[in-house]
């Protein structure tokens, strides 16, 4: 069963009279465990696709069925809680709460979920430590360089431990160097078996990943699986995989590989 | 659980903001304040109205009617109807004193104002009554020192007084005035007793700023012929319409009042003042009402005002908590509490404002800022937080994840 299975998925704006498509006809499996690159030019429909995996956004035609359940059909409360518990966000613009230290932001999305405080803290601590930032907790964002950001950004979309962590331009305000960093990060999560989605205009962010989609016109361009060899193996965890225990599924099998 | 931590984590989150918008803030609390204000004093004035009126009637005894050419409360029409009437004499008195039969205690009242003079000090113009010893019951008085006057010595018009507690104290500072020749007008008067001190009635002007002495001295030192106010203790409050009905006879009979023509004197009594009284609350606390319900609305709605500025300066913060797992209820929440919070401190202020003019009006009134009208007054800062915060955060709460992330 594929983690994230959407079939023949369209997302139309009304714009006045006009219509645009900004997603036509998208289908798509993405197994648990993979590292996907979604890329394509400006206006390609990748940051539409990406809002509706993460339940953001509806679609408004398809079907769209996220660890086997049907999202299409989820009321609001119900989307929340998958975005609280199922998906991770990590956005271009970090998008952190300015008024909020590190470890408040990372916390919040356990205060959604209604984790005992203590814990809270705790879980919180160690994210914030597993992304090296373990003596920058109390600082607010604005006291913080857009590495650290992205990272406390990072920290926050794993803490309450989501099936996908979806990436929307992580990069694009970073520095070459800091990108670097945070793409290495992604890599360290994507070894220890969490899902992960890029979307990137970046070809050499997209070489990172293992499987790269493009878009174009809102539809699926090409599909294509990038053989890479000499992935370092895990020494100690950064994060637990992600349902490595409740789940210990098959190894993720790209498409195409059936 | 999860419902505390979302208040405490909105509470947080509001606290910052207005901390952030701190100036804003207090602009925008200034309606609150003045509208939290309005309540607490007029809450006060209320509570301060009723117990003075309470301890007024209870100082006058509320089983006292009183027997007088006018009525309390007349308006224009039966002014002019009545203002020929004969004056109340002392004839009528003795003839109610007779033929009474319903009435624990009678006394005739004959009031005039007299400048008071001891020795080298002037008292200025005080209350002068003149009456019988039977004042002590009709009048609910009570001795601090020395003694009433005697029915001997109202008999013989003699010359002794009995003053009160505010002329005791001014006129004899530094002595007891038992003994002591008071100078009354152009008459000298022993001094003989000091009536206990009975406050100020309806907080307006003291009953203690008051000379007793025998209405017969009154007749032969000021005034011959004054008209009388006929005290009547009836003795219990069940027995007030009997002993009306029995003194409108009697009266009658006294002033010869032709048969069919309505009644040429007042039988009046604590009630009407009830009743005059109800009339001037309710209408105070309508207008107060008004005033009060006028400024929280001004101010209820400043609070809407910044409640929209703040949810939409905030959209992106609404996108991020939505795209983190925040539900509508709790963005819905979030923003109520903050409006909620600012209510509050305006209303706390508003407490804080008017503790020193309560302390001001206490000096008229019996006011104090009680622990019911401090409740009023939160629970009314609440209250508009509520109402005046839920379009805009049900506005915050409806907006779509996608869009409000995208703002930037
Ligand atoms: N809220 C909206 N209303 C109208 N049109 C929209 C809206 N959001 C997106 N679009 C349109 O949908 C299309 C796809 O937009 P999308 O943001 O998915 O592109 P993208 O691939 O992410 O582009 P970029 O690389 O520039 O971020 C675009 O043509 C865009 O104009
Ligand atoms: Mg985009």
């Amino acid at each position: 069963m594929s983690l994230i299975d959407i079939q023949r998925i369209s997302r139309l704006y009304q714009m006045g009279t006009e219509t645009i498509h900004a997603l036509r006809d998208v289908t798509l499996q993405i197994q648990r465990g993979e590292y996907l690159a979604i890329m394509g030019p400006s206006g390609s429909g990748k940051s539409t696709l990406m809002n509706i995996l993460g339940c953001l956004d509806t679609p408004s035609g398809g079907k769209f069925v996220l660890n086997n359940s049907d999202v299409s059909v989820m009321d609001d409360n119900a989307l929340s809680e998958i975005r609280n518990r199922e998906i991770g966000f990590v956005f271009q613009s970090f998008n952190l709460l300015a008024r909020s230290t590190a470890l408040q932001n990372v916390e919040l999305p356990m205060i959604y979920a209604g984790v005992p405080k203590s814990e809270r803290h705790k879980r919180a601590m160690d994210a914030l430590s597993a992304v090296g930032l373990a003596d920058r907790v109390h600082h607010r964002p604005n006291e913080l360089s857009g590495g650290q950001r992205q990272r406390v950004a990072v920290a926050r979309a794993l803490v309450n431990r989501p099936s996908i962590l979806l990436a929307d331009e992580p990069t694009g305000n970073l520095d070459s160097k800091t990108g670097v960093e945070i793409l290495a990060l992604f890599e360290e999560l994507a070894t220890k078996g969490n899902t992960i989605i890029v979307v990137t205009h970046e070809e050499e962010v997209a070489q990172h990943s293992r499987r790269i989609v493009r878009l174009r016109d809102g539809l699926v361009a090409a599909d294509e699986i990038l053989h890479k060899n000499g992935a370092a193996a895990p020494e100690t965890p950064v994060f637990p995989p992600i349902h490595a225990s409740a789940h210990a599924g098959p190894p993720p099998v790209p498409p195409g590989a059936h | 659980m999860t419902f505390f931590a979302e208040i405490f984590e909105g509470l947080r989150i509001s606290w910052a903001a207005i901390r952030a918008n701190r100036m804003r803030s207090v602009l925008t609390t200034l309606g609150v304040i003045i509208g939290v204000l309005t309540v607490t004093m007029m809450a006060t004035a209320i509570n301060g109205l009723n117990s003075t009126f309470q301890t007024s009637i209870s100082i006058m005894g509320a089983d006292v009617v009183y027997v007088q050419r006018f009525g309390w409360f007349m308006d224009r029409n039966e002014w002019l109807r009545s203002r020929n009437r004969r004056e109340i004499t002392m004839e009528q008195v003795r003839g109610v004193e007779r033929q009474l039969t319903t009435a624990q205690a009678i006394s005739p009242v004959a009031m005039t104002r007299k400048d008071l003079v001891y020795q080298r000090r002037n008292g200025g113009a005080v209350q002068i009554i003149g009456t019988t010893e039977k004042q002590v019951e009709t009048g609910g008085l009570n001795m601090s020192q020395g003694r009433f006057f005697a029915a001997a010595e109202v008999e013989g018009a003699r010359p002794v007084c009995v003053i009160g507690d505010d002329v005791a104290t001014r006129m004899f500072p530094n002595e007891s005035p038992l003994g002591r020749r008071l100078q009354v007008g152009d008459r000298t008067l022993e001094v003989v007793g000091v009536v206990e001190k009975r406050g100020r009635f309806l907080g307006m002007f003291s009953l203690d700023e008051v000379v007793f002495l025998p209405v017969t001295f009154f007749f032969n030192a000021y005034e011959q012929r004054p008209d009388l106010r006929i005290d009547v203790k009836v003795g219990s409050l069940a027995g007030i319409e009997e002993t009306r009905e029995e003194l409108i006879g009697i009266m009658r009979k006294l002033r010869k009042t032709p048969p069919g023509a309505p009644d040429d004197f007042a039988i009046n009594q604590q009630e009407a003042f009830v009743q005059n009284f109800n009339k001037v609350g309710g209408t105070i606390a309508a207008l107060g009402l008004f005033v009060t319900g006028l400024s929280l609305f001004v101010g209820g709605i400043g609070i809407m005002n910044i409640m929209f500025v703040s949810v939409s300066e905030r959209t992106k913060e609404i996108g991020i908590r939505r795209a983190i797992g925040a539900k509508r209820r709790t963005i819905l929440l979030q923003f109520l509490i903050e409006s909620v919070l600012l209510c509050v401190m305006g209303g706390i202020i508003a407490l804080l404002l008017s503790a020193p003019i309560t302390l001001v009006v206490a000096l008229f009134l019996p006011a104090a800022l009680s622990p019911s009208i401090i409740l009023i007054a939160l629970g009314v800062s609440i209250t508009t937080g509520v109402i005046s915060g839920f379009v805009p955060a049900y506005r915050a709460s409806q907006m779509s994840p996608v869009d409000a992330l995208r703002t930037e």
